[in-house]
C-alpha cells in the first residue's frame, strides 16, 4: 500500500505526514516537545486524548487560534503552530 | 443553510452506523453526522482506508467495522463528516434543532427525532504529573496507530487497567512497537470479585478467550507485566523523564519518555447532560449513564441514545443497541407499527443476550483501584484551570456540596474542556470528602456551546 502524504509546516518546519492524519499527530511526529502552554500556569502541555475530549492540543492552525489540533485533518501547506498562553482575541 | 431530516444520528461508530442503516432501510429520512473525517468512530477509526486490515490482532474487528460501513453506504442514509454538534435544543412542536459547525461555518439541522451515538471516552484518572508532555492515554496512542501506523518507541510504558490496554499492547507489539513494561493497577481482589459472575461470563466465552490470548501475546513478546501496582507518578521538568510506581509497598523509579495511561472507558454523556436528560450512577461501572428504556429512549422527548453512550457494552452490543433504538425511533415517526418493530427486534435481542452476560465479570475484573480515585492533595484534577485535589477538598470543607458550586469556589470545570476531563474525578473526590454517594453529589451541568465557537463561525448561522 502506498501512503499518500502531504507537507505541513509545524512551527515553520516542513514535515511530511500521512494525508489522513490530524494536525496534532503532525505536531507529535515533528518532534514538537509541547504544543501549548497553560494560560493559567504557563506549564507546557501536549496532546493527551487525541479524540477531541481534553482540549490540551489547542494550537494555532493557519493563523486561527484555539483549534483542537487532534480534530483538524492535515492539508497541504497547513501551518501548525504552538499556542502560548491564552489565545489572542480578535 | 439549514438541513431537514426525520432522524438525525450523531456519531458514526458502530451504534450510529447500525442505527442509521436500520432506519434508512425502513424508509426513514436519515442523516448521520460525525466529527471525524471518515466513518468508524473510535473503535473502527479509519476502517475504510484498509491500512489496518493486515493487523492480525484485530482482523475480526476490522471485518465487522467494514461490514457496518458497507451496510451504511448501501442504506440510503446521508453522511455529513467533519461536523461537530455544539447545541441540542429540546423538542419543540415535533422538531429538534441541532446546531453544528464544520469548523468554519455554523449550521442548524432540524430533525423530528435524534439518536445520540456519541460513544465512550477513557476514564480520566488524575495522577501526579499526568499533564506533562510525554504522558497521554492508551486510546490516544491507538488513534496514532490507526491513522498513521505509528507505534510506541523505546522508553514507552503503559499503566492502568482495562481490555483496551491489552488490545493496544498486543497490536503495538505485533506492528513492531516497543513497550518497556506494563504496570497493571487492577487490585488483586478484582479477580475474586469477578469470579462471582463467572457462570454468566462463560456465556461470553469469546470475550474471555480473546482477553487471555491478548495477555499471552504480550507476555510472549517478553514485556514485563508488573501486577498490583498501587500508585503511579510521572516525573520530569518540562517533559516526562521518570516513571515512579509503588508495588508491594516499595517505590521504584524507571526511565521513561512516554507513559500511556488507561483506566477503562465511561459513557460520553456531554450531549445527554446538556439536554438535562435523567442520569443514574452505575456502581459497577463507576460512571453516570443516561436513564433509558429497553429501546434506548431517554427522558428527553424525541431523544434516544445507543451504544456505549448508554452504558459500556462494547462494539458489537453497541451496534445491536443502535438497531433497537432505530426501530423504536422509526415506530415513533410512524414509519413502522409496533408489530413490525417487535418482529425486527426479536433476533437483535437474541444476539444482544449473548453479548451482555460477560459485562458484570469484565466490570469487576478491570474495576479501577479505589486509591487511584482519591488523588493526593497536590495532584492537578482540572487540567484546564490547574485546580488540585487539595483545592477541591478545601472547598468541600468550606461547604461546597457539589460540582456546580465547585465552579464558583475554584473555577474547576470552567476551562475549554467544560469538565469533560475533571467532572467524574472531581465528583469522586467531593463524594469521598463528604462521605455521601455519587448520586447525591451529581456532576457538572453542561451548557451550550458544547465546543468553543468563533464569532465568525456563528455569523454563518441562518435566521
Amino acid at each position: 500500500m502506498t501512503r499518500e502524504t502531504v507537507t505541513v509546516y509545524v512551527d515553520g518546519k516542513p514535515v511530511s505526514v500521512g494525508a489522513g492524519e490530524s494536525a496534532a499527530a503532525a505536531a507529535l511526529h515533528a518532534g514538537l516537545s509541547y504544543t501549548r502552554t497553560s494560560p493559567v500556569t504557563d506549564e507546557k502541555r501536549a496532546p493527551y486524548c487525541m479524540m477531541g475530549v481534553c482540549f490540551e492540543c489547542l494550537m494555532v492552525i493557519d493563523g486561527v487560534p484555539s483549534r483542537q489540533a487532534c480534530m483538524v485533518k492535515v492539508a497541504a501547506g497547513m501551518r501548525i503552530e504552538r499556542q502560548i498562553g491564552a489565545r489572542e482575541l480578535g | 443553510m439549514s438541513t431537514v431530516c426525520d432522524l438525525l444520528v450523531i456519531g458514526a461508530g458502530p451504534a450510529g452506523m447500525a442505527a442509521a442503516s436500520t432506519a434508512a432501510r425502513l424508509g426513514v429520512s436519515t442523516l448521520l453526522v460525525d466529527e471525524q473525517a471518515a466513518l468508524g468512530g473510535q473503535i473502527y477509526r479509519n476502517v475504510e482506508s484498509h491500512s489496518n486490515d493486515a493487523d492480525g490482532v484485530s482482523a475480526a474487528d476490522w471485518q465487522r467495522g467494514a461490514a457496518l460501513v458497507r451496510e451504511f453506504r448501501a442504506s440510503g442514509a446521508r453522511h455529513r463528516a467533519g461536523t461537530q454538534v455544539w447545541q441540542l435544543d429540546p423538542a419543540q412542536e415535533g422538531a429538534c434543532k441541532i446546531y453544528v459547525t464544520d469548523g468554519t461555518q455554523a449550521d442548524v439541522i432540524r430533525a423530528r427525532r435524534v439518536l445520540l451515538a456519541t460513544g465512550a471516552m477513557e476514564r480520566p484518572v488524575p495522577i501526579p504529573g499526568w499533564t506533562l508532555p510525554g504522558v497521554m492515554t492508551v486510546g490516544a496512542a491507538q488513534i496514532l496507530y490507526k491513522t498513521g501506523k505509528h507505534v510506541p518507541q523505546a522508553g514507552t510504558w503503559i499503566a492502568g487497567s482495562g481490555p483496551l490496554l491489552w488490545l493496544f499492547a498486543a497490536q503495538a507489539l505485533e506492528a513492531g512497537g516497543k513497550i518497556e513494561g506494563i504496570l497493571d493497577t487492577a487490585p488483586r481482589s478484582n479477580f475474586a470479585h469477578a469470579l462471582r459472575h463467572s457462570m454468566a461470563a462463560l456465556r461470553g466465552r469469546a470475550y474471555l478467550e480473546r482477553g487471555l490470548a491478548l495477555q499471552a501475546r504480550v507476555r510472549r513478546a517478553g514485556v514485563p507485566v508488573i501486577k498490583d501496582v498501587a500508585a503511579i507518578e510521572a516525573k520530569g521538568e518540562d517533559r516526562l523523564t521518570t516513571l515512579r510506581f509503588r508495588v508491594g509497598g516499595r517505590w521504584r523509579d524507571v526511565l521513561a519518555s512516554t507513559l500511556l495511561l488507561h483506566h477503562g472507558v465511561v459513557p460520553n454523556v456531554h450531549a445527554t447532560r446538556s439536554l438535562r436528560a435523567q442520569h443514574r450512577w452505575d456502581g459497577p461501572q463507576r460512571c453516570f449513564v443516561p436513564v433509558v428504556d429497553a429501546w434506548g429512549m431517554t427522558s428527553a422527548e424525541a431523544y434516544a441514545v445507543a451504544g456505549d453512550g448508554a452504558g459500556i457494552v462494547g462494539a458489537e452490543a453497541s451496534a445491536l443497541r443502535g438497531r433497537l433504538a432505530a426501530l423504536e425511533s422509526a415506530r415513533r415517526l410512524g414509519v413502522i407499527d409496533e408489530q413490525r418493530r417487535d418482529t425486527e427486534a426479536a433476533p437483535i435481542r437474541g444476539d444482544l443476550a449473548r453479548h451482555m452476560p460477560v459485562r458484570a465479570f469484565l466490570d469487576q475484573l478491570f474495576a479501577p483501584r479505589a486509591s487511584l480515585l482519591a488523588p493526593a492533595d497536590e495532584v492537578l484534577v482540572c487540567r484546564c484551570e490547574s485546580i488540585t485535589a487539595g483545592r477541591i477538598r478545601d472547598a468541600v470543607r468550606l461547604g461546597c456540596a457539589g460540582p456546580n458550586q465547585m465552579k464558583a469556589f475554584t473555577r474547576c470545570g470552567m476551562g475549554p474542556c467544560q469538565a469533560r476531563m475533571c467532572g467524574l474525578a472531581a465528583a469522586e473526590i467531593i463524594a469521598h470528602e463528604r462521605g455521601v454517594g455519587m448520586e447525591e453529589v451529581g456532576v457538572f451541568n453542561v451548557r451550550p456551546p458544547l465546543k468553543p465557537l468563533s464569532l465568525q463561525e456563528l455569523a454563518a448561522l441562518p435566521e
